[in-house]
């Protein structure tokens, strides 16, 4: 198991910027000052790129943290933590 | 000597019942708040936001989208650091009367007609002040309750905190639809009309709810802590920036909370939507099935939280994640299925209702448009019913008419009594998924992090995987069913992958034991 958790990390590291990169595509294609669709509004494609950067970098941590083996072993007291 | 030991338990019982009313009420009544707003957008940006305005537009974007993404985690870090520094009771004390404050001040506003753009300014303001509230009650209120309870019934007792978001729906839906029954739509609408009132009634609510509290005795987890002198210096720092915390936090966001919230997001709100937008089910049709399946499987997060004392967590939460992994599909399109009326019109007789036509005659470029909109009801034997709508267009010029026949399209669809029931069987089973999930995570985030951090490191993981994860299942819906409009369902991908890549974190890197000892 600890090894699929190692193994998968690298997915989880790889997946963040494919999240990125399909957010940032898709604003480009679907905002339309014409529009009027909620999916062509600017200002809701900057909110959700802003706050799901710093998610999606979250992502790639977990997936760095998993890779080097951190969740091999869970705290199971505070004085681990 | 029996005696004494009895007495002990019953003063215990009281105290937890008394802890666990007080956390519930509020937290229930914060979610109250925090959905009536979206229940009368359509109202609200009327009233506020103007069509045809650019500023009062992006006010209105702000307004609906800002407080879900960004307020919400803000407000979880933001009250999350001060209940570790000062102590829940006070902390979630002042998110209800926060909460309570701006919800009622929002149905004092006065209109755009009356005061400008100083109106929609207000209004976001307030509703920046609702997200940044919820941001930090539900932490408080899950901390403050599994801080009371004994171990082997944390579970239970914090189940009574995951009712509040579903209660909070069903007192929202009932609120408005009792209003809207004792007057009609225009009376409803007016500048000072019956919308305001589910914003009045949250004041008295957020009373009785602020003396409860008030009453109450900090945990005594972070008492016994502060008296120690072993608070947490910065729990910020502490929560985010030391590894060994930091990497659970993500665990608990990735591993568990992200799918959560979709699955959650997805049970009570995305199906409504979807009954009432895509099935064009009639207004209190849409609405009771989700207010029966909510009455049924409200129960549900109390025994789920009970069994999760009894088996661990972990498993509960990932059934109900593959549980909506495999239906959602299945579940959403017998709804398609079941109202769409063609198949209606193929198999029963019907008896169609008096048609009303209206005209409107449009001049353009020299040549007459009547533009003719007509409404008929279509009632079938078996008490099914819809309106069809079909809207025509004559040209007439100087030599002849041509008539241009519009689109039709079928609204207020009403149900026969045997599918009516099976459609609240289907939401109910939609609402099970999320019991499921959503039973026993609050005891799960209690149990992963330490008393002198717990309310900061609980609190961002929750919103973000419901805030943001949850609260984009509308959006990203929309993104999937413009790219791809052949398939009706195809918005379910996202809550479906989203649950799905939950799942397997979770199954892997999560472990099922329950950490009997969160005193440290």
């Amino acid at each position: 198991m600890n090894i699929l958790k190692k193994i998968l990390g690298v997915v989880w590291l790889l997946l963040a910027p494919v999240v990125i990169y399909f957010l940032v595509s898709g604003a480009i294609t679907h905002i339309d000052p014409a529009g009027k669709k909620d999916i062509n509004n600017p200002v809701i494609w900057v909110i959700i790129i802003l706050i799901f950067t710093p998610i999606a970098i979250g992502l790639m941590i977990f997936g760095w943290y998993a890779l080097k083996g951190e969740y091999e072993h869970l705290p199971e007291k505070s004085t681990e933590i | 000597m029996a005696n004494n030991s009895y007495f002990n338990r019953m003063n215990e019982t009281n105290t937890i019942r008394k802890v666990i009313a007080a956390s519930s009420v509020g937290t229930m009544i914060e979610w109250y708040d925090f959905y009536i707003f979206g229940m009368l957008a359509k109202t609200i940006s009327t009233q506020f936001f103007p069509e045809g305005n650019s500023t009062a537009a992006l006010l209105s974007t702000l307004a609906i989208f800002a407080a879900g993404f960004i307020v919400r985690p803000f407000g979880a870090l933001v009250f999350g650091r001060l209940g570790d520094l000062i102590g829940r009771k006070y902390t979630f004390l002042l998110t209800l009367v926060l909460m309570g404050g701006s919800t009622f001040l929002i149905g004092l506003v006065p209109g755009y007609k009356t005061i400008g753009i100083a109106a929609p300014l207000l209004v976001l303001l307030l509703r920046l002040i609702q997200g940044l509230a919820l941001g930090g009650e539900y932490g408080g209120a899950a901390t403050y309750v599994a801080e009371h309870a004994p171990a082997n019934k944390r579970g239970y007792y914090t189940a009574w905190i995951q009712t509040t978001a579903t209660i909070g729906l069903f007192v929202a839906l009932g609120v408005i639809m009792l209003v809207k029954l004792n007057m009609s739509d225009a009376e409803f609408n007016e500048p000072w009309g019956g919308w305001r009132y589910p914003f009045w009634i949250s004041i008295l609510l957020v009373i009785i709810s602020v003396y409860i509290r008030l009453k109450m005795e900090e945990s005594p987890l972070f008492a016994k802590l502060k008296s120690e002198g072993k608070t947490s210096v910065n729990p910020l720092k502490e929560s985010f920036s030391h590894k060994a915390n930091f990497k659970m936090v993500l665990l608990a966001l990735f591993g568990a909370v992200m799918g959560q919230g979709v699955i959650w997001y997805t049970g009570q709100f995305y199906a409504q939507s979807f009954l009432e937008t895509k099935c064009n089910i009639e207004f209190g049709q849409s609405r009771t099935i989700l207010l029966w399946a909510i009455v049924f499987a409200t129960p549900f997060f109390l025994f789920f939280g009970w069994l999760s004392d009894k088996i661990g967590r972990k498993w509960i939460m990932m059934a109900g994640m593959l549980l909506g992994i495999l239906t959602y599909r299945p579940i959403f399109s017998y709804f398609l299925e079941q109202t769409d009326v063609k198949q209606w019109n193929a198999g029963m007789s019907f008896t169609p209702g008096e048609e009303v036509i209206k005209s409107d005659t449009l001049n353009l470029k020299g040549t007459n448009h009547i533009v003719e909109k007509s409404t008929r009801p279509i009632v079938f034997a078996d008490g099914r019913s819809f309106v069809q709508n079909k809207s025509d267009t004559v040209i007439i010029d100087v030599h002849n008419s041509i008539t241009k026949p519009g689109p039709v399209t079928y609204t207020n669809r009403h149900l026969d009594q045997g599918t009516y029931w099976k459609f609240i069987g289907l939401v109910f089973f939609l609402i099970l998924y999320v019991t499921m999930v959503y039973g026993p995570i609050a005891a799960f985030l209690v149990e992963m992090f330490p008393t002198k951090i717990r309310y900061t490191s609980m609190s961002l993981p929750y919103h973000i995987g419901n805030g943001v994860f949850g609260g984009l299942v509308p959006f990203i819906g929309l993104l999937l069913t413009t790219t791809y409009p052949k398939d009706p369902l195809v918005g379910l991908w996202y809550p479906i992958g989203v649950a799905a890549l939950c799942l397997i974190i979770g199954c892997i890197y999560l472990t099922n034991k329950i950490d009997k000892d969160i005193t440290d």
